[in-house]
């Protein structure tokens, strides 16, 4: 499924003293089956944009299309339920919506919201929980007696129960600690190689957004500014620097490293595996001289 | 002698003292902060971090230990007393916000505290300056981005003029830059005016600036030590749920790969010179 903005712009309280205009004349296209990360600097209109995607919010200019559904400020709205079950969204802290009596029913809470019988719901909710890597004895559990990161893991499992097509997913590993950042990025990953889901990913993290995605779009004082492959986004850190937004770690090393050493290692390095791989060969190749 | 700003004897704590199946949430810590050190308590999530500096702050109280604020026993008497001394800045900066307007809400400590007015006025402005809020001044809290509040509640601590400043995951929700922010004003006001500062945090580039790393598992002191004491032990880090600050962890996935090197940078420029010296330097 698709996800077109074309046009968009927004403003808060229209109509107002407090008016305040958070994105201009945004045009993005999300293509389906694809991982794209949304970057920018805080206030830079990403959240603005993450509550476009299923029509949370309507633009008050453009249009914003959604698999068919248009959704545009003047036309009424029709049934927007099939779009909300299709894209879900992974808000940041997920983990403070929880609220049922038991790990089970919290999961089953959103797909029988939308109609699903009780019967499928909890076959959904057991495939999904374990699915996150949570074990069954917490099924019966109350939420609230997990740990942080058990929690924020049911609470994917809530979002993956209603089997959206489209997982948004807002800073999804804010508060973690490491191993449960790498943990829940790899599952995400995982569930977007696996089954084809379109991830979205609303992240600071060039480190992720390198790592992941196949395209980033950088936001900028409410303007889609830059859409490209994380190698065309990452290569000019100028550019970058001017929204306020630095080339992920790695590449900033593998600059300095290359000025040390007067020699460029031929290719930009996304991530750590892959300056190590790189960096390895060249010395190996001068060895062998 | 060094002087002794914070203490802690054999802690013990439990959530659920009824319940005999539920671990304690901190088992038998002791350490030392002196004055003007910068201590880092480090672990995953759950580790028992966040309790200790609970505890610390006479947030909870422990059945089991005590806890001496500048050689004095901490009770509930003197409690409030010590407390003024400690600035405490938490994880989420939305749950400590009581002020209308940014100034209101760094001046409230002060105003509990009859600070006068010309020196509230004074310490207001001064605490927003260095954590650069101070164009903010007349802003609505809730209007600002999580980084931005997390820097006013800093300069809320700071305002207190605290022996301590405690760091509870207090940069664990900014952006890059916002944490970077933060560092660096900790970093300048330890040298402009020699603040103690106790940071909780899995945050291994945060902790990497710190004298001293606590490093906690499963409610115990695992390890403690200087971050390079401390990051040496490598694999069993991150075993336990945390990873090895850049430098350390690309030295050891090189070295892997058969490209040589002394294996001790501690920081980026040091691993730039580490790979050019044993590798490339003729």
């Amino acid at each position: 499924m698709d996800i077109k903005l074309q046009k968009v712009s927004y403003r808060y309280g229209m109509g107002t003293p407090f008016e305040k205009r958070a994105l201009y004349d945004v045009d993005l296209h999300i293509r389906s089956g694809s991982y794209q990360a949304i970057i920018g600097h805080t206030g830079s209109g990403k959240s603005t944009i993450l509550q476009h995607l299923n029509a949370l919010l309507k633009p008050t200019e453009g249009q914003v299309q959604i698999g068919d559904a248009i959704i545009e400020r003047k036309k009424k709205p029709k049934d927007l339920r099939p779009v909300r079950q299709k894209v879900g969204i992974v808000f940041q802290f997920p983990e403070h919506q929880l609220f049922e009596e038991t790990v089970l029913k919290d999961v089953m809470f959103g797909p029988m919201n939308f109609g699903v019988e009780e019967a499928e719901a909890e076959q959904r909710a057991r495939n999904m929980l374990t699915l996150v890597g949570l074990p069954e004895t917490v099924l019966e559990k109350s939420p609230f007696d997990l740990s942080g990161g058990q929690m924020r893991r049911v609470a994917i499992a809530g979002v993956l129960a209603m089997q959206p097509e489209v997982i948004v997913l807002d800073e999804p590993t804010a508060g973690l600690d490491p191993r449960g950042r790498q943990e829940i990025m790899e599952l995400f990953y995982r569930l977007h190689k696996e089954q084809n889901l379109t991830m979205i990913l609303v992240t600071h993290s060039m480190e992720d957004a390198a790592r992941y995605a196949d395209q980033i779009a950088i936001m900028h004082e409410g303007r889609c500014v830059l859409n490209g492959t994380p190698r065309d986004i990452f290569s000019d850190s100028e550019q970058l620097a001017a929204y306020r937004l630095e080339v992920p770690r790695i590449i900033q090393f593998q600059k300095q490293l290359e000025a040390r050493i007067g020699l460029s290692l031929g290719e930009l390095c996304l991530t750590e595996e892959q300056l190590v791989r790189v960096l390895s060969r060249v010395v190996k190749e001068r060895e062998a001289q | 002698m060094m002087n002794e700003i914070l203490k802690l004897n054999n802690i013990t704590f439990t959530y659920a003292p009824e319940q005999e199946e539920v671990k304690n949430a901190v088992e038998d810590v002791s350490f030392t902060v002196n004055e003007g050190e910068w201590i880092a308590i480090v672990g995953h999530n759950g580790s028992g971090k966040s309790t200790l500096a609970k505890i610390i702050n006479g947030l909870l109280f422990t059945e089991q230990g005590t806890v001496e604020v500048m050689q004095k026993l901490m009770n509930e008497e003197n409690l409030w007393d010590i407390r003024s001394q400690m600035g405490m800045v938490f994880q989420n900066p939305d749950n400590q916000f009581v002020g209308a307007t940014v100034q209101d809400d760094v001046a409230f400590a002060l105003e509990n505290n009859g600070v006068p007015h010309e020196e509230m006025v004074a310490r207001v402005h001064e605490a927003l300056a260095q954590v650069k809020m101070e164009q903010f001044l007349d802003h609505e809290p809730q209007h600002l981005s999580g980084g931005q509040k997390q820097r006013v509640a800093i300069a809320g601590a700071l305002a207190l003029k605290p022996r301590l400043l405690i760091l509870d995951e207090a940069t664990s929700m900014l952006d890059p830059q916002g944490r970077k922010e933060v560092l660096a004003t900790v970093r300048k006001l330890r040298e402009d005016t020699g603040l103690t500062v106790l940071s909780i945090t899995h945050d291994l580039e945060e902790a990497i600036l710190a004298d001293r790393l606590l490093f906690m598992n499963g409610g115990q002191k695992f390890a403690e030590g200087t971050p390079k004491e401390i990051f040496d032990l490598g694999d069993q880090l991150i075993e336990l749920g945390l990873d090895l600050p850049f430098p350390i962890k690309m030295s050891k996935l090189l070295m892997a790969q058969g490209v040589s090197l002394q294996g001790n940078a501690m920081s980026e420029e040091e691993l730039v010179n580490d790979i050019w010296i044993s590798n490339f330097k003729k």
